[in-house]
């Protein structure tokens, strides 16, 4: 009897086992198994400005040119390129190898057409503010595009750089299908997409950038990252994106697996309204800045997972934090510059941030409530999702906002929307600066690196000084990989296109 | 059957009630398809562009149009088209809907194969070891989060085995019955085990209840065999709770199991109305909550019918 029923035990049990092991075998096809936890949310490439989508979009679209690792400018579909000497006029010379996934050549014609497209209003694809200066195309031969401006935009190049200024078919746009079906000239081609389940992508062998190292990629996005971790450790998943440090710092303690961390530009910082009282006075704004411990907020809200930064936060631009303004905390000099502007007892004022964007905003702002209360700041903080956050944040109705902004390569296509008196997002940031804004167009026009660089590190100095946001720090961006991945290569922009250089051993 | 056909009648109300309220409901939060899209960014467009965006999303006319043409599509059988997935409401509930379905009657099947009997046990063990037992099992079961116990399998198989089921895709049943179920039984007992407890608990008390009363005793006295006494005489007196119970937890898990599915992967009906509302996709919002609210009322006839099986002496219809 005892005998029976432990056979059967041992028999059930081997069952689930089978059945357990069954679905977890590893495979060793050069197919890639992918996984992150956010989905793309649309195919258009000039439309779609999300993170989860660009990361995806750009393994099947291209634009002219690209960013490397180092954020310099190489080549795309565009081979060689050259600014005239007066900055106006901007020429590209196309790959002749480049060919669509549908076969055909990528032309200028069908640069003209992208650009045309992102610029018509009726797109709406909101990075045509970055293109504004285009005021001409000319395509003297099938592989020249010239683009000529109204006035000088050093910026511009970079800004091509996006997967926003992607170069689709001209015969797909003419056929409105862009959006509906990806035909790039990217690496891989969308073979499948099932929103918020997975994707699948096959290599494009006729890319003109050479063949990749893996024969197709498999996406599943599973929505829970612990449960992504799970995947890594059952080896079910290659390769996998994480946002949550909380979850990232976990993966170098489990034996096989590899973490690559990456720097980015994107940038926390606790956002301030200077149009509502008392943020109006500059001395508040500077009382804030001296009594904020950015590393304290770093190491306690992110782990450390990061590094205390200005506002300009590309490799090329960055100044040492320690020449900022208040960038080390200085609580008695906070309190003299409250009393000074009259608020020696200190003022309630709400704080919003939203829930899991970035998966550290609740415990940021808790930090910041925490460090403003010993200058008597008192500090109520509004928890929003996602999309209602935007919704407040776009009207600019808050006092202040914990907030992670995106960067870019160039200072000026990153800050000219909320630091110029033109900017669009002015209405955001709410603060107008003459010499911001001086700086800001000088910026724009001057063509040699060295005197850009002196131009911006004096709106970086200004900016820290003046105070309207305090600027906190850069996180990284992560990727978990397992041994059998190679020649994988992050950037700091986050893009996942170094997924072209993977081969599997 | 006149109270069937009066049942019935009352659908097509409740649904109208429901689609208002949901209606209305999802366009008064903040923020709309464009900001869903653009994040941030939205800030850059021009009056011009958001404009058009606006008629792409179809949020360029009032409540009241936008109502009017969605709900005469209704009629017509067209939810409308979800614009995250650019195909029809209705095709992307179908095609989550199996998952949900199997995860819903897998979880049942646990809960009350397990439940119910445990229940019974305790209840014939009332106050000994075995039912105090039971009852701490019951009270563990009942607060643990379902979340926590997914988080918990998924990390004791992943760290302590190496092994996972597979995440992220669902393989159907008639496909793959093996790769289905391999996929759904972690879920499924998640699931279950929280509703096994309730079912221990309320089938414990149902059946104490009814063990005192005369016909048990009078089944008793005639010296019908003790299992006999439970199960024919008891038992079917002591569901009416359990099936109600049962029920609204079958309701509910026809609506989706968001934060299981969300941990197990599992693209299921509670994930597609949670994304459709982070990315303000009104059209599924709409068309799922609509489908979902029309699952309950189907299951709460059924539970009403049943009364009437297991307890003839039920009338439906008001007169007893």
């Amino acid at each position: 009897m005892t005998y029976g029923f432990t056979r059967k035990l041992l028999g059930s049990a081997a069952i689930v086992a089978s059945i357990l092991v069954a679905t977890a075998a590893p495979s060793f096809a050069a197919t890639l198994k992918m996984a992150w936890a956010q989905d793309a949310t649309g195919l258009d490439p000039h439309k779609q400005t999300a993170f989860s989508s660009i990361r995806l979009l750009e393994l099947i679209y291209e634009p002219l040119v690209r960013l490397d690792a180092d954020l310099k400018t190489v080549p795309a579909i565009a081979t060689s390129w050259s600014f005239s000497e007066d900055a106006k006029t901007l020429t590209f010379k196309l790959d002749p190898k480049a060919k669509f996934h549908n076969g055909a050549p990528v032309t200028a014609a069908d640069v003209k057409a992208s650009f045309t497209r992102i610029l018509d209003q009726a797109t709406g694809a909101a990075a045509r503010a970055n293109y504004l200066s285009i005021e001409a195309m000319e395509t003297p031969d099938e592989h020249t595009i010239v683009f000529k401006l109204s006035q000088p935009d050093v910026p511009l190049l970079t800004a091509m750089g996006s997967i926003n200024a992607a170069i689709v078919p001209a015969s797909e746009i003419a056929a409105g299908k862009i959006g509906t079906q990806a035909v790039g000239s990217g690496p891989f081609k969308l073979e499948k997409w099932e929103p918020n389940a997975r994707e699948t992508l096959v290599v494009n062998s006729d890319w003109a950038g050479g063949k990749p190292g893996v024969d197709g990629i498999e996406i599943r996005v599973l929505p829970d990252e612990n449960a992504i971790l799970a995947a890594l450790r059952a080896k079910q998943v290659d390769f996998a994106l994480l946002n949550d440090p909380l979850v990232a710092t976990l993966v170098p303690k489990v034996a096989g697996l590899t973490l690559n961390r990456k720097p980015v530009l994107a940038y926390h910082v606790l956002q301030l309204n200077p149009s509502r009282k008392p943020m109006t006075e500059l001395k508040v704004r500077q009382a804030i800045s001296c009594a904020i411990d950015r590393k304290d907020i770093l190491d306690t809200a992110l782990l450390g997972e990061g590094e205390v930064t200005g506002p300009l936060t590309m490799p090329g631009y960055r100044s040492d934090p320690s020449t900022l303004f208040c960038y080390s905390r200085d609580v008695e000099k906070a309190k003299k510059l409250m009393a000074d502007a009259g608020y020696a007892g200190g003022f309630s004022a709400t704080v919003i941030a939203a829930t899991g964007e970035p998966p550290t905003a609740a415990s940021e702002a808790q930090v910041i409530q925490s460090q403003l209360q010993e200058i008597g700041i008192k500090l109520d903080i509004k928890l929003m999702e996602l999309n209602v956050y935007v919704d407040t944040w776009l009207k600019g109705d808050f006092d202040m906002a914990v907030a992670l902004n995106g960067g870019r390569a160039d200072p000026y296509s990153m800050y000219n929307r909320y630091w110029t008196k033109a900017g669009n997002l002015q209405k955001v940031a709410n603060y107008i600066d003459d010499d911001l804004d001086s700086l800001m167009q000088k910026g724009r026009v001057e063509t040699d690196p060295a005197k850009r660089r002196e131009i911006f590190s004096a709106f970086d100095k200004h900016l820290a000084e003046v105070s309207p946001w305090i600027w906190l720090y850069t996180g990284y961006s992560y990727t978990a990989q397992q041994q059998n991945v190679q020649g994988y290569v992050p950037t700091p922009d986050g893009s996942l296109f170094g997924i072209s250089k993977i081969t599997l051993k | 059957m006149n109270y069937l056909i009066r049942r019935l009648v009352t659908f097509p109300l409740v649904m109208f009630g429901v689609s208002v309220l949901v209606f209305v409901a999802i366009r008064l939060v903040p923020g709309d398809s464009i900001t869903a899209m653009l994040g941030t960014e939205a800030g850059l467009l021009t009056p011009e562009q958001r404009q058009s965006l606006a008629v792409y999303f179809g949020l360029d006319q009032g409540w009241f149009s936008q109502y009017w043409r969605w709900l005469s599509g209704v009629f017509s059988g067209n939810l409308g088209i979800s614009v995250t997935y650019g195909k029809p409401v209705l095709d992307v509930i179908l095609e989550r809907f199996p998952l949900t379905l199997e995860l819903a009657v897998l979880a049942m099947v646990i809960a009350l194969g397990i439940g119910l009997p445990l229940g019974v046990f305790a209840a014939t063990r009332n106050e000994k070891r075995s039912d105090l037992a039971v009852r701490i099992f019951a009270m563990i079961g009942q607060s643990t989060p379902s979340f926590v116990i997914g988080l918990l399998i998924i990390f004791a198989l992943s760290a302590g085995f190496g092994i996972l089921p597979a995440m992220g895709q669902f393989v159907p049943f008639l496909e793959d019955p093996l790769g289905n179920l391999s996929q759904l039984i972690l879920p499924a007992m998640t699931l279950g085990l929280s509703f096994t407890a309730s079912v221990t608990r309320i089938s414990r008390s149902a059946v104490l209840d009814v063990l005192g009363d005369d016909y048990v005793r009078t089944a008793r006295a005639k010296g019908a065999p003790k299992a006999r006494v439970i199960w024919r005489h008891a038992l079917p007196n002591a569901l009416i709770p359990v099936v109600t119970l049962s029920g609204v937890e079958f309701g509910y898990l026809l609506g989706g199991a968001v934060l299981v599915e969300q941990i197990f992967a599992l693209p299921g009906l509670g994930r597609l109305v949670l994304d459709a509302i982070l990315q303000r996709d009104y059209a599924l919002v709409q068309g799922s909550v609509l489908f979902v609210a029309l699952n309950f009322m189907i299951v709460n006839l059924l539970v009403d019918l049943t009364y009437v099986m297991l307890d003839p002496r039920i009338r439906l219809g008001g007169r007893a």
